[in-house]
């Protein structure tokens, strides 16, 4: 199973705002034991969700020069369940972004339902770093293979395939 | 100009927010990592809160300098600060209690330089 936690990007403000969709659906495995009966997304699997939103907007601010690694969330609220079926939009706003690392709140939300709210602290690490291996590739918040969601939501303009446009192939 | 106690208040509930602890533990005297159980990763979160907090810029290294007294920093001998690295200490930190550090400079109590009052005169001496 690949690590990602967001099935594509539907908007891309650089530097302030992104926004991901992910579709919550019965076939992953785990929610068929969270819970047996009553399958509802993990809230840490939304915490991913979440850092890999706003994990690739800081990345991208500064042109992917660092790892972006979740640090810390200091802050996370649950409102209510997202279950197969939901497609949850993760909304992350760049709050601080720097050499060392930044910050991003992020909401989720199943159409007008709140499902989440959190504050994420990311730090920078630069491959040559003498702690990079001794980093869990898990805190990794993406590696560049992650980057291909970025292109399957054509991100910078938010369109979808499919939608009109000169990249749709269905565009006059 | 904010008042040192209106300073002090402003860092407690910041110290609540970023560590999770309760106000009456965020004493003056209290150091972030021995008593408030702060990590490494906290001071970025902490130094972002008090950006916003007090409307300030906090260069990289100016509140938590990095790589004190690491072992090929040249102060450290036989586990302990030597005096030239007690300057420096005094010249990166100046709004750290470096007298009290001096009287047993042993290096794993380095990290005791980190109390909150040491915060609240940094900050004091930024908003003046």
């Amino acid at each position: 199973m690949r690590w990602y936690w967001i099935d594509r990007f539907i908007e891309f403000e650089s530097g302030k705002l992104a926004r991901a969709v992910k579709n919550v659906s019965l076939a992953e495995e785990h929610l068929h034991d969270h819970f047996p009966g009553f399958p509802v997304m993990p809230g840490s699997l939304m915490i991913e969700g979440m850092a890999q939103t706003g994990g690739i907007l800081l990345g991208e601010h500064f042109k992917f020069a660092y790892n972006v690694i979740l640090a810390k969330v200091p802050k996370v609220t649950f409102h209510s369940w997202a279950c197969p079926g939901d497609q949850i939009v993760y909304t992350a706003r760049l709050m601080d972004a720097r050499e060392e690392g930044g910050s991003a709140t992020v909401e989720a939300t199943v159409g007008d339902r709140a499902v989440a709210s959190a504050e994420i602290v990311f730090a920078h690490l630069k491959s040559d770093d003498p702690q990079f291996s001794r980093i869990d590739q898990k805190n990794f918040v993406f590696r560049m293979n992650l980057l291909d969601i970025l292109t399957v939501g054509k991100a910078g303009d938010g369109r979808q395939p499919g939608s009109n446009g000169p990249d749709s192939g269905q565009g006059e | 100009m904010p008042s040192s106690d209106e300073i002090f208040e402003k860092v407690q509930e910041t110290l609540v927010d970023a560590l999770g602890v309760n106000d009456d533990e965020v004493t003056p005297t209290a150091t972030l990592m021995g008593d408030l159980g702060a990590e490494s990763i906290d001071f970025l979160d902490i130094v972002f809160r008090l950006e916003k907090c007090f409307d300030i810029k906090i260069p990289r290294g100016e509140l938590f300098p990095e790589n004190l007294a690491s072992a090929d920093s040249g102060f450290v001998v036989a586990g302990k600060v030597t005096p030239e690295g007690l300057e420096e200490l005094r010249r990166r930190m100046p709004h750290a209690d470096i007298d009290s550090f001096a009287d047993d400079p042993t290096v794993s109590r380095i990290w005791d330089l980190f109390t909150v009052g040491m915060i609240c005169r940094f900050i004091e001496a930024r908003v003046k």
